[in-house]
This record gives structure tokens, C-alpha cells and sequence, in this order.
């Protein structure tokens, strides 16, 4: 699997989002500079990591989605390349408008920093290969900025056909306001793009992928992408 | 010349920004307070003279990334 990980001023998850790519498929990763307007030769997966692109001025990932990379990131998409964006990655394809909505400040108004759980929609999309449907996973998460929103066409859209992949529950998989940590609409974790090629996930599984850090449970993401890769060469 | 752009939440969109300051008037005593949204204030020094020209401009400038469209409403203004 030939990933590449962008990185922006003021990203910090893209070496983990590298350890995790490298560890699982076996593949090294090709970090992607901004200011690059094209990605590495054969490209199979863009990942666009965590963090705080621009220091989350203006909005989170505003400036970050206007970056000269994100051109290539958009014809990477459109011929139906796979695309990744977690934590501020989300954000970033939300206002490139790469994915619908917006992730807006958290309820609670607090910034979030804890393992959460998620439940796992669909195990047929090139994401979630490695999940049984309906599995739950523990993983961190650390925003201040991942409450879903869209206006109601868009969300009975998403959830008619089955984009959403992730959604935030209690540790037996129920919904739950409670666990449902940062308000987000529907307890949206992840969202597809209508291609079903780009994916925006809030929570951090690139952190859960060695027993030594407490938890695999987000090795199937990655295993999964992998695998989907493998199939198809 | 000098263009102004108000960017500011549409309504519906929860502000907890505005919120918490709407809370934090209320304790202060400060009366009469009903509800506080916050927006920005974009403050741009404008090369040329010609005011339509410097308002298709300042649009423009929103519409691609001062503003996020799908949650927030703008109104630009040319100055001086």
C-alpha cells in the first residue's frame, strides 16, 4: 500500500499516523509537504493526520484546505482514490469541502482529551475491512473541535446511505448522550464522502495499534486499508 | 481605502462562545442582556480606488475562506 501523509505547519499526529501505516501494511509512508502540488507516483492512499494546521486560526483547517497540496488531494479523490483525514485531517476535508458538514466547537465547550469508544457501522467499505459491523473500539481522542453538524437534508442523506461508519457510544455499543463526548449530531464519528472514497474520523486509532500503548483496537482500520489494497493488486 | 468583513454565525448554528459570554455578562450584573452571539470583524487595507471593484473583492475573499458559508452569514463594507 503506497500511503502518503500530508503534513502542514502545526500538524503533530504524522509521525504516529507513519509509525501505525509502517507497522501495519509494512509499506513506508511518503511524507507530503503543503506546499507540493502533486502527490508521489502511484499514490494509493492519501492520509491527512491530526493536529493544528495554521494553529487553527480563522477556522480548523481553513487555511490548511486551501493549501496547494489539496489540489492534488482533490484529483487523487475524483479518480476515486482513497483520502484519510482524522482529528484536524476531518476539518481539513470538511472545509475543502471534500466531505459535508462542519465539526464545530464541542458542546461541552471544553477541549477533549480521553479513549472514547466507537461503533462500528459497516465492515464493507475499504475502511473497515479489519471491523466485524457493529463491533466497538476503544480509542483516543484530543479536540476541541468535533461537534458534527449539517443541516437535516445532508445528515438524512448520510444515514440513508450508510456514510456513517463511526459513531460515539458507551462501551457496550449503545447511544448514549453521555458518551457521546463532544454533541456531535447523530453521534457522528466518521463520515464518507457520497463516493464512499474519502473519510473524515474525529479519534485518534493510529494511537491504538501496539499492546505496549494499552490497546489495538485501531489496527483494523489500517489492517483493513491494507488489505483492500492487497486484494486489488 | 479600507474594506470591512462582519462575519457572523447564521442563526440556528449553536454558539457556545457566545454563550459562555452571555454567562459571563449575566454574572457581572450587566442588565438587559437577552442572549450574545460572537462573529469576526475582518479589518483589509484596500490597494486600488474603485469602491464596486473593492466590494467584488471583499465578497470573494469570503466567499473562498473568510467565511464558511454552510454556518456562517458575511456582510463586506468599503470604507473611506
Amino acid at each position: 500500500m503506497k500511503s502518503a501523509v500530508l503534513v502542514f505547519p502545526g500538524i503533530n499526529r504524522e509521525r504516529d499516523m507513519a509509525r501505525a501505516l509502517r507497522l501495519i501494511s509494512g509499506d513506508e509512508p511518503v511524507m507530503v509537504w503543503h506546499a507540493d502540488t502533486a502527490l508521489p507516483e502511484g499514490t494509493d492512499l492519501v492520509v491527512i493526520p491530526g493536529g493544528f494546521s495554521y494553529g487553527d486560526y480563522l477556522r480548523c483547517g481553513a487555511i490548511a484546505a486551501r493549501a496547494p497540496v489539496m489540489d492534488a488531494v482533490r484529483t487523487h479523490a475524483q479518480a476515486g482514490g482513497l483520502v484519510l483525514g482524522v482529528c484536524n485531517g476531518f476539518q481539513i476535508l470538511c472545509e475543502a469541502g471534500l466531505l459535508p458538514g462542519v465539526l464545530m466547537r464541542n458542546a461541552g465547550q471544553k477541549f477533549i482529551c480521553r479513549d472514547v469508544y466507537l461503533r462500528v457501522e459497516r465492515s464493507d467499505s475499504p475502511f473497515t475491512h479489519g471491523f466485524n459491523a457493529g463491533q466497538v473500539i476503544r480509542v483516543p481522542t484530543a479536540h476541541g473541535e468535533g461537534n458534527f453538524i449539517a443541516d437535516a437534508d445532508t445528515i438524512n442523506r448520510l444515514e440513508g446511505e450508510g456514510r456513517v461508519l463511526f459513531r460515539y457510544t458507551d462501551p457496550e455499543g449503545a447511544l448514549d448522550p453521555a458518551w457521546n463526548v463532544n454533541g456531535a449530531t447523530n453521534a457522528i464519528a466518521g463520515v464518507l464522502n457520497d463516493a464512499g472514497n474519502v473519510l473524515g474520523l474525529m479519534p485518534h486509532p493510529e494511537n491504538h495499534v501496539e499492546a505496549a500503548l494499552g490497546s489495538t483496537d485501531g489496527r483494523g482500520l489500517f489492517a483493513g486499508l491494507t488489505e483492500h489494497f492487497a486484494r486489488a493488486a | 481605502m479600507k474594506g470591512r468583513i462582519i462575519v457572523t454565525l447564521k442563526s440556528g448554528i449553536l454558539d457556545p462562545q457566545g454563550k459562555a459570554i452571555e454567562g459571563a455578562l449575566k454574572s457581572l450584573g450587566i442588565a438587559g442582556v437577552a442572549s450574545v452571539r460572537q462573529g469576526k470583524v475582518f479589518d483589509v487595507e484596500l490597494d486600488g480606488r474603485d469602491r464596486k471593484q473593492a466590494e467584488l473583492m471583499l465578497k470573494q475573499a469570503a466567499d473562498k475562506l473568510l467565511a464558511n458559508t454552510l454556518i456562517e452569514n458575511y456582510d463586506v463594507k468599503v470604507v473611506g
